[in-house]
């Protein structure tokens, strides 16, 4: 592609501060990977932060060089594209937690000398936007010009606005919600216990044990992906279409949708890891920001001063135009800045991926005005 | 004084606003530069808004036709609603909601009782086409037009008090026919109104 960022590489850095989370437990040393696009500036001010939703990794924006596939995000971060790297400095972390090269449960516990497996500390939103702050001062950005995330990266730039007032400038919070509805940790609960009963889950120690429970894993994947598409996206890409001409009357992969769903629980199955997959599920629950402040959520977003712009999507039913709404009102009533845009796209949840033009043109307007 | 003029001088310096139907942001940056306040704008027009935001206008995209109630009351100094009431599927109730969300509002119509619209409806016996109105009577969004004197009565209708009013002619501006014989002088009306 003409306008990819091209080339990328990560880069790793060690934590030795530690953190202690919000469980009470403590990282005591803390491995971050992450890569950097574009240039930052003389006065620091132009850097962006790009937060991974549930599945994402470090690798946002343009492609490896023995990998054919680019980022996670490389629709919107590059040269002129709505993260426009010609003008920013864009920065995006691996989280704790993570399976991608950033300290996590396939990490090795350093008091013990075995992988951390299922003893990997349950992590929380707070804990990974503090982290990140610790990213931050290691890169010597006081000031972040935006923090910016699609669905629980959303929910941590939003995070940062409200822990990290003085150091975020402007925060895009897109496809987010205020909290999971109960629908919404239904479906994380499906996914937790298809990995939980995998007989290759080993209670979390399957790597000690050299196996992997990748039935499981598939398994919450498809799951998730479904709550990703919008019924419409669904209809339109694969309908009622069959593999072969007619049904064979088994229990096979006929249609196409079957397929599709069995492709990406494959795909998925290789590349993550299992008790990373259920610690971001738990992450997702836990996210309750009104929490604190007896459900009341303008409360809990007294202390932002970060202008904010919540983008959410027509078709998402996963975390829908309402969920987004939630957040938007409760800033207008802490008389915060705020603007909101519900940008008409037909990919459903995952719309925040796709370069839609009416997206892009929002988001870049919000980040260069 | 022009409409703008007008604002400017009915809102306050650092005030709360808040634009119901802002368009592309104009007036809400213009207080924002001159005045300090702290705008806030509501739109449906996708393209609007991304002017309001390139220029640093907040904006909620947000259909005031579907309702109001997640502005609580009084929560603003002054709500604006200019050129926007004759498009909405419900004035009446577009109107005890600004003055329920302001403590105080200003709203601007095009008044229908303007002389060239009364003459062209009554010589052609046509929805008249003028210069503030046009568009053909089928692909105008003005749906609900009222004329100076009916907006008047709506306002004592629902116990809102006008406390200021000025009327404009063709050319934006007051002159001594639109104050002396408004309703049918001047093509455009703005009142200053509380409840």
């Amino acid at each position: 592609m003409s306008n990819s960022i091209g080339l990328v590489e990560p880069k790793k850095v060690t934590l030795d501060k530690g953190l202690r989370l919000e469980s009470g437990k403590e990282l005591k040393k803390i491995e971050l990977i992450y890569e950097s696009y574009g240039t930052l500036n003389e006065d620091l001010s132009n850097a962006v932060l790009i937060c991974h939703a549930l599945s994402g990794n470090h690798h946002a924006a343009g492609i490896y060089e023995d990998e054919k596939r680019a980022g996670w995000w490389d629709a919107l971060i590059g040269p002129g594209k709505a993260i426009d790297t010609n003008k920013f400095y864009v920065v995006c972390p691996n989280n704790i937690g993570g399976c991608h090269g950033s300290t996590g449960p396939t990490s090795i516990n350093q008091e013990t000398g075995e992988i951390y497996g299922p003893d990997f500390p349950m992590i929380t939103v707070k804990d990974w936007v503090k982290c990140q702050s610790m990213l931050s001062d290691h890169l010597k950005i006081k000031k972040w010009h935006a923090v910016v995330g699609g669905s629980l990266g959303g929910m941590q730039a939003l995070e940062w606005s409200r822990l990290f007032p003085k150091r975020i400038e402007k925060a895009g919070v897109i496809a987010a919600a205020p909290k999971l509805s109960a629908q919404n940790i239904a479906f994380n609960e499906v996914a937790r216990q298809a990995i939980l009963n995998d007989p290759d889950f080993e209670e979390g120690r399957y790597l000690s044990k050299n196996k992997t429970p990748k039935q499981g894993l598939r398994l919450a994947r498809m799951v998730g992906h479904i709550t990703y598409l919008s019924e419409e996206a669904m209809r339109n890409k694969f309908g009622r279409e069959l593999k072969e001409e007619k049904l064979s009357f088994g229990f096979d992969a006929e249609f196409e949708i079957e397929s599709y769903l069995r492709h990406q629980g494959d795909v998925f199955s290789e590349q993550f890891d299992a008790n990373t997959y259920l610690l971001m599920t738990k992450i997702l629950d836990y996210f309750d920001p009104a929490n604190e402040h007896e459900g009341d959520l303008a409360a809990a977003f007294n202390p932002i001063e970060a202008q904010i712009l919540v983008m959410s999507f027509s078709t998402d039913w996963r975390f829908s135009p309402d969920r987004s709404k939630e957040i938007v009102n409760a800033l207008i009533k802490a008389k915060k800045k705020v603007s909101y845009i519900e940008v008409n796209s037909p990919h459903g949840h995952d719309s925040f991926l796709f370069a839609d033009d009416a997206y892009v043109k929002g988001l870049s307007s919000f980040l260069e005005s | 004084m022009n409409t703008i003029e007008v604002i400017k001088n009915w809102t306050s310096t650092k005030s709360e606003v808040l634009d119901l139907g802002c368009g592309d942001g104009e007036i809400l940056k213009t207080l924002k530069d001159e005045l300090q306040i702290n705008a806030l704008g509501v739109e449906i027009n996708q393209s609007n808004i991304n002017i309001c935001i390139q220029s640093g206008v907040n904006v909620i995209q947000q259909n005031i036709d579907d309702g109001l109630g997640n502005f609580s009351d009084k929560s603003f100094d002054t709500v604006i609603m200019s050129q926007t009431i004759q498009v909405l599927k419900n004035p009446k109730q577009a109107l005890l909601e600004v003055t329920r969300i302001g403590n105080e509002s200003i709203v601007t119509i095009p008044n229908f009782g303007y002389w060239t619209t009364r003459l062209k409806l009554l010589f052609l016996g046509k929805m008249p086409i003028t210069g503030s109105l046009p568009k053909t009577w089928h692909e105008t969004e003005n749906i609900h037009l009222c004329t100076i004197k009916d907006f008047e009565i709506l306002c004592k209708e629902c116990g809102i008090d006008i406390k200021e009013k000025k009327f404009f002619s063709s050319s934006g501006r007051e002159n001594l026919l639109t104050n002396t014989f408004p309703n049918f002088f001047a093509t455009s009306a703005i009142y200053k109104i509380s409840k």
